[in-house]
């Protein structure tokens, strides 16, 4: 057999199998993860609306009270984080304890925990971005983008 | 030329098969609550086992469990001549630090998950060949150094697929001796390293179970022995997932599922553990054959097991550079004659 | 009524992700869904279409990480109508410096003052 036919036959077997195993493989639930996402995701941003309604009502100004907020926010994603809640409410809420911005706080935080004993420097200083990062390079990226096209076409 | 001592393509067959006189077990707390509790030697009350870091008490518990089987037997580490030894962790820190401390001659090995049938396949051969008298053999994993180095810190909330696996903190260690009594090594099948293409590191077992058929179907090609010889054909750690599809490939291989077959990871816990597909990890399979499998074997309710452990060969690295999951099954028939 | 709102504009755009995570392909990751959520959010504040939803969902828009992306793009447009050039580089990050700033400090503290569990 020449080495095409070869490599032909492996992608058909390779194929086949993938589809077997599409056939097998439990698929995850997803209208429970969804109603999970959506209340915990929800109640999430109502925690943030309370503090922000709160903040608004002190007199502090809008975008004052909404950095606040974020602030405030990821306190708390840190916080339980930190006394090791967060990740069993993960496991139930999936992207619901995600995307809000504690989500992002717990990445933060379970990084920079997770590598303490490898030292303060290159365990914690180094490690804290490692699910972050990419995050922020991105935001960073996506915004300097959008300020030089607003330039551009200003 | 042909090899004296092997049969067919892929089989060893040890003319004097070496005695298995001695086994131990430890498991962490999660696996000491599963089915087989009162088969493992030691249940660990806590992960990091009085050490300062998981990778630590990983370590101690590879050193312990190689101790505990020796001491079984009267004997020190001092008096085995050989430690074969592999775990997950990058370099096979936890077999290499516990070989530090028990100062025996050390051969590290790395199989992933199937270092368990690997170690005990190469120290057979060691022992029939007449390189040593009293060889040890062992693997461990523990859940938080895996998860760390393979998935996500540990307190990072991430949702769990079905298809997914609970890496076993556990560890096996097997006295291999040319002379003594109990159950022995009379074949061992070594595995090609199979990959059909899958790159879901969530699903390992899918990508594990072609291997796991590969070496069974060599296995019975090369000795003329037919499924219903063993008394349990037992793969590492496929899952309730690959296991199902190591079902399909037999089926396909012509090898009928007869009920004899079963899998350690399907087996390590029960179901409302929360493990998801089953365990995995070098561990799983070792704790199961050095605890509940060997005592089955000793009290005669098993005579014949074929032990097939499985490994996922892939890295972060590997993972991030899209390559896909390779697989490899190691084959070894433990015989009570 | 901010508070129904916050619930409900909240809670889908979490659902979004969800399904992105259980529906395309295996291996996902929360990583991976920061990025596309900041990135996104970012991408669409900067057409315009995501003030809108601020409008409607209040924090139910802010809190999730697209509203993180949506600062950023405000800031570095604000920035550019104001010091040209310069404000692209520089206003993205000071508009979200406090939650940036905040993210590391006490993800530093938390890791000295915690150990992650069992």
């Amino acid at each position: 057999m020449s080495s095409e036919s070869e490599e032909k036959l492996k992608t058909a077997q390779q194929e086949e199998y993938h589809n077997l195993v599409n056939r097998i493989k439990p698929k995850p639930p997803v209208l429970k993860n969804c109603l999970w996402a959506f209340v915990v995701g929800g109640l999430i941003c109502v925690i943030g609306q309370l503090i922000l309604n709160y903040l608004i009502s002190m007199g502090i100004n809008k975008v004052d009270a909404g950095s606040l907020t974020a602030i405030i926010m990821i306190f708390m994603g840190a916080l339980f984080t930190g006394i090791g809640v967060y990740d069993d409410l993960g496991q139930k809420a999936g992207a619901g304890s995600i995307v809000p911005i504690t989500g992002f706080a717990n990445a933060i935080v379970a990084s920079a925990m997770e590598f303490k004993r490898e030292g303060y420097i290159f365990g914690v200083g180094a490690r804290i971005f490692s699910i972050a990062g990419p995050t922020l390079v991105f935001g960073f990226v996506a915004s300097v983008l959008i300020g030089l096209i607003k330039l551009a076409f200003r | 030329m042909v090899a004296l001592k092997k049969m067919g393509l892929q089989t060893l067959v040890f003319a004097e098969p070496p005695y298995i006189a001695s086994w131990a077990s430890m498991v962490g707390p999660k696996e000491g609550e599963g089915p087989w509790a009162k088969d493992f030697d030691w249940i660990m009350e806590d992960y990091l086992f009085a050490e300062a870091s998981w990778e630590k008490a990983e370590s101690k518990m590879l050193r312990e469990t190689v101790k505990l089987a020796l001491s079984k037997m009267k004997l020190e580490p001092k008096d085995a001549e050989l430690l074969l030894a592999g775990d997950l962790l990058n370099q096979i820190i936890s077999s290499s630090f516990a070989a530090r401390e028990v100062s025996i001659p050390f051969l590290g090995l790395y199989g992933a998950c199937s270092t368990m049938a690997e170690s005990l396949l190469i120290g057979s051969m060691l022992v029939d060949g007449g390189f040593f008298e009293r060889v040890v053999t062992a693997a461990s994993s523990h859940h938080y150094t895996a998860e760390r180095q393979f998935r996500f810190p540990t307190e990072q909330g991430v949702q769990k697929v079905p298809s997914s696996q609970w890496t076993a903190t556990a560890a096996g260690a097997l006295v291999l001796q040319k002379a003594g009594v109990g159950p022995r090594v009379t074949y061992a099948t070594v595995g090609k390293v199979i990959d059909m293409g899958q790159t879901d590191a969530a699903n390992m077992g899918a990508a594990m179970a072609p291997a796991a058929a590969d070496t069974i179907k060599t296995h019975f090609q090369d000795t003329g022995r037919v499924p219903d010889y063993y008394d349990l054909i037992v793969t590492g750690d496929l899952g309730a997932v690959g296991m199902a599809l190591a079902g399909e490939l037999f089926v396909k291989e012509g090898l009928v599922p007869s009920p004899n077959y079963s899998d350690c990871g399907v087996l390590l816990y029960d179901g409302l553990q929360g493990v998801d597909s089953g365990g995995s990890g070098c561990g799983c399979s070792g704790c199961m054959l050095a605890g509940p499998l060997l005592r089955k074997i000793k009290s005669g309710e098993i005579n014949r097991l074929l032990f097939v452990a499985t490994g996922a060969l892939m890295s972060p690295t590997s993972s991030f550079q899209g390559e896909s999951i390779p697989g490899i099954a190691h084959a070894v028939a433990i015989e009570n004659i | 009524m901010s508070i129904i709102m916050a619930f409900l504009i909240g809670g889908c755009i979490c659902v979004i992700g969800q399904l992105a995570m259980d529906l395309t392909k295996p291996g996902i990751t929360p990583g991976h869904i920061l990025v596309g959520y900041i990135t996104i959010g970012a991408f669409l504040s900067a057409l315009g279409l995501y003030q809108p939803l601020i409008d409607l969902g209040g924090a139910g828009a802010t809190i999730p990480l697209s509203g993180f992306g949506h600062s950023l793009a405000q800031g570095a447009i604000a920035g550019v109508q104001e010091k040209g050039i310069l404000g692209a580089f520089t206003g993205g990050v000071s508009a979200t410096a406090g939650g940036i700033t905040a993210a590391i400090v006490f993800g530093y503290l938390a890791a000295v003052l915690f150990n992650p569990k069992d």
